[in-house]
């Protein structure tokens, strides 16, 4: 007699899970090189002409948690979307539109899995960057730390979601990805302390939401940001909710899933 | 409006399916225009019908693919929108598309598809769907080394990991070979006697007759015909005589069906017409160059519903 117990999403997360760790070399090793190139590149370059926090910190060490964050929000986002959008153009979709998962399961299960996958290559980048910068291991607050790349994790990994779902094809994904996603993280005080920039790309700057996420990151590391760490905290969060409820909808609709 | 079910049920036992008004459009097209059908519990169910006659789409309002403007479907009394995680357990689906997932192997896509429906420790049942269907052997290949006959098994394993019972094969057989065909079709044939509800469409006419008891017929999103098997073969004259000769007999004129050149296709009700048949061609002296007795199939009764030209399959040849 089969028994259901009705954890189908725990499933679809391990799928996911087992999907990157099967190409762990091209979705794990490959961005952690990439971000240690980033770093060995821009602290040659730049150590000795920039001053960030007022001279405080040096910018190996800022550029670090930088690094750390934009790999987290980017592998996020790339789990969810290349899954998603795998799926929709091979027809494997089909295997999980059968079963009785709810939009809820869906979402928990892709974002979740987003989030791992944003937070292995996170945790990768910060361990091999620690040989260069190991006195960034005595974090003041690495619960800020832990709730930004927590945050904005599932907030790559939603919006990953909702790219995945929106492409018809990897053309538009890429799009997505290369039009919004990129500018958004590049644009966002990765490489640089905002307080560097005119006044006009300053305001700018607070509008995006990106630049939160890794200001409030980078708060963990030095107990220094450009932004009220709290502030910070609440717009991310906002953020993550209002995405999350508007993303539950479009599943629950059955948005580009169910004709 | 009540679903066109099978005579004499029982009201108390919940039917397989119901379906009920449903109407589907797509743009310009009108996919389902209104079909209303049931099957019984334990009934083999064929569902037949020219390409975009709507079975696929039937199939996937069924499954939750795809929501019906108007009307209800229902699978063991359980609405697909409204009560969907148990119409869903209650049904297993055999897609169409040759479709899998690359990234893993056979038992790995099995094991997936349990975990999917809640099922744990579901091993034993995957061995057995393995072994029925021939791919034991092969449970630890990776999805893409497999011919697209084993991937096409290994969608009908996906279709059954939990067991459910409905059971709907969308052309399980295209691109299987007939000796997997065969061991498919005892396979499916167990299941049935095990209680399991099947509905089935497929090409080949003759697997729905020798399988289905009842059948659907659908035409531009319309159910145009419902019926046991036994009695849509009782529909068009039960016997036909297949003529080589230069003419038939006088009294023959009106019972010849079809005529290409000097080869007539004349129905007969009963064997016995055959004799009245041969001593007329005795009596007008004419010279018999070919003659052969042929049995209504389901191929004559669906060309003769569907009014269309006499293709050798249900549909174009894949």
């Amino acid at each position: 007699m089969i028994r259901f117990t009705g954890a189908g999403w725990l499933t679809l997360l391990y799928k996911e899970l087992l999907r990157f760790w099967k190409v762990a070399f091209q979705t794990i090793l490959a961005p952690v090189i990439t971000s240690l190139l980033y770093l060995l590149i821009f602290s040659h370059v730049l150590e000795a002409r920039v001053s960030v926090f007022g001279g405080e910190v040096a910018y190996t060490a800022f550029l670090v948690p930088g690094l750390v964050m934009m790999s987290v929000l980017q592998n996020a986002f790339a789990n969810s979307s290349s899954s998603m959008i795998q799926s929709k153009i091979t027809g494997n979709l089909i295997f999980i539109l059968l079963p009785p998962l709810s939009p809820a399961d869906f979402f928990a299960a892709y974002v979740l899995g987003a989030m791992i996958r944003g937070l292995v290559v996170g945790l990768g980048v910060f361990l091999v960057t620690l040989f260069f910068v190991p006195s960034l291991l005595a974090m003041p607050h690495p619960f800020w730390a832990l709730a930004f790349a927590l945050l904005g994790s599932a907030i790559l990994g939603t919006l990953g979601l909702v790219g995945g779902l929106w492409a018809e094809k990897f053309d538009q994904l890429a799009a997505f990805q290369n039009f919004l996603i990129t500018p958004l993280t590049f644009l966002s005080g990765v490489f640089y302390s905002i307080h560097s920039l005119p006044p006009f790309w300053q305001a700018l700057s607070h509008a995006n939401p990106f630049f939160y996420m890794i200001d409030g990151f980078r708060y963990g590391f030095f107990g220094l940001s450009d932004a009220p760490p709290a502030l910070s905290l609440a717009i991310v969060s906002a953020c993550a909710i209002v995405l999350s409820l508007a993303t539950l909808l479009l599943l629950r609709r059955g948005w580009k899933l169910r004709l | 409006m009540l679903p066109s079910g099978p005579p004499n049920r029982s009201p108390i036992v919940p039917l397989a399916v119901e379906i009920d008004n449903v109407t589907r459009r797509f743009g310009r097209v009108q996919a389902l225009a209104g079909v209303s059908l049931a099957v019984e519990e334990g009934e083999f169910f064929g569902l037949l019908g020219p390409n975009g006659a709507g079975k696929t789409t039937l199939i996937s309002v069924l499954a939750g693919l795809t929501r019906a403007d108007t009307g209800t479907a229902r699978v063991l009394g359980h609405d697909v929108s409204t009560d969907y995680r148990k119409s869903r357990r209650a049904l297993g689906v055999v897609p169409q598309e040759l479709v899998f997932d690359p990234f893993f192997s056979v038992r790995e896509t099995l094991e997936i598809q349990s975990g999917y429906f809640g099922i744990r420790n579901n091993g034993a049942w995957i061995d057995e769907i393995l072994h029925h269907l021939d791919l034991t052997s092969k449970s630890r290949a990776n999805m893409r080394s497999l011919s697209g006959g084993m991937k096409r098994r290994v969608l009908v394993g996906q279709a059954l990991v939990h067991k459910p019972p409905v059971i709907v094969l969308d052309e399980p057989t295209a691109g299987v070979d007939v000796e997997l065909r065969q061991s498919l079709w005892a396979f499916i044939r167990k299941l049935n006697r095990d209680g399991h509800t099947i509905i089935l469409t497929t090409h080949y006419l003759e697997e729905a007759e020798a399988l289905c008891g009842r059948i659907a017929m659908l035409k531009a999103g319309r159910v145009v015909a419902l019926d046991t098997t036994k009695n849509l073969l009782a529909r068009v004259a039960g016997l036909t005589v297949r003529l080589a000769a230069d003419r038939v007999p006088a009294a023959w004129q009106s019972r010849v069906q079809s005529r290409d050149a000097h080869v007539f296709v004349l129905g007969l009700d009963e064997y016995a017409d055959l004799e009245s048949l041969l001593a007329a061609l005795r009596e007008e002296g004419i010279r018999i160059d070919e003659l052969a007795l042929q049995e209504t199939d389901l191929e004559q009764v669906f060309l003769r519903i569907m009014g269309a030209g006499r293709p050798r399959s249900a549909e174009s040849a894949p």
